[in-house]
């Protein structure tokens, strides 16, 4: 049973590994696609990463809700709707939307994943240590 | 079209691991040019005759139903040059297989040797490519066919590899 730290730690290695960064530069602060420069093709390979590092699985729109920005019931003119963003909310609590609320753009959202969401995610597919 | 960096398939486990050899002979055009005066065999073929490798095995694994692009190499390394007269192996083992593509680990090697190493990620063309073809299904047949796929294939039981219904093409006339 990992323990937070060692949740993180497993991160940060499929990341090295799979986006060719230093480990400094990942931070629970740093995002997936603006400090990190993970591209879409990136995420499939994280993915593949985080299954085999913590013998999990991660179905389609798990951890990216593709479904949900690209419905025209959640979304309006490229912004999420008030009904989207609780639907998003409901998806996937473990991303901090606090700044994507203000102005949800829906380009932008790709944008808003952070490394500490990220683990978020893994600690709620694995019992968590401690 | 002759894009065969693989000779023939030695071993070929369905969804689990391939084994291929590629001759490298100094008949091949390119050698000449790479470089004049000392041939050698360019790291980028390598790696095309690696992702054939493991790319062949990922389409057999979803009976040819998957459009399976290369999608990304997340690293490869090379330790010393591959020449004329040189035979690789190529093995491939599958890592993770989902429902988007698949992630293959690849190795050359030449003897006990390790000549190259490399990460391969494919992916599944989505809906939107449904009606492309990427390959056609007799060009393909033809290709598993001279690899000697279903000569040396087994599926996950050990039993010999069938023609999969996708690549069964009807006899000339129907």
């Amino acid at each position: 049973m990992p323990t937070k730290e060692e949740i993180f730690e497993k991160i940060r290695e499929a990341l090295v590994e799979a986006l060719g960064v230093d480990e400094e530069e990942v931070t629970p602060e740093a995002t997936l696609v603006g400090d990190l420069g993970a591209e879409s093709i990136d995420f499939l390979d994280i993915v593949f990463r985080l299954e085999k590092a913590f013998d999990i699985k991660i179905p389609r729109g798990e951890l990216f809700p593709e479904d949900v920005l690209t419905n025209p019931e959640y979304v309006q003119d490229g912004r999420v709707t008030e009904a989207g963003l609780a639907e998003l909310r409901r998806r996937v609590p473990f991303i901090d939307l606090t700044e994507f609320e203000k102005n949800p753009v829906v380009q932008d959202f790709a944008n808003i994943l952070t490394v500490a969401d990220m683990c978020r995610f893994v600690e709620t597919k694995v019992e968590v240590a401690g | 079209m002759r894009w065969f960096w693989i000779d023939r398939f030695l071993e070929f486990q369905s969804g689990k691991y391939a084994k291929a050899v590629k001759n490298i002979s100094l008949a091949e055009d390119h050698l000449h040019d790479h470089f004049p005066g000392y041939p050698v065999m360019p790291n980028s073929l390598v790696v095309e005759g690696l992702a054939q490798t493991g790319g062949l095995l990922v389409c057999q694994y979803t009976g040819f139903q998957e459009k399976v692009i290369l999608a990304k190499i997340p690293r490869v390394v090379f330790h010393f040059e591959a020449r004329p007269g040189d035979t690789l192996i190529y093995s491939a083992t599958v890592e993770n297989v989902t429902e988007d593509g698949a992630m293959v680990k690849a190795t050359s090697r030449l003897g006990d040797r390790i000549q190259a190493e490399m990460e391969v990620v494919f992916a599944y063309l989505d809906g939107q490519f449904q009606d492309k073809m990427l390959f056609d299904p007799v060009v393909l047949q033809h290709m598993m066919r001279i690899l000697r796929v279903y000569e040396v294939g087994c599926d996950a039981e050990g039993k010999p590899l069938g023609l999969p219904p996708a690549l069964a093409v009807p006899p000339a006339g129907t």
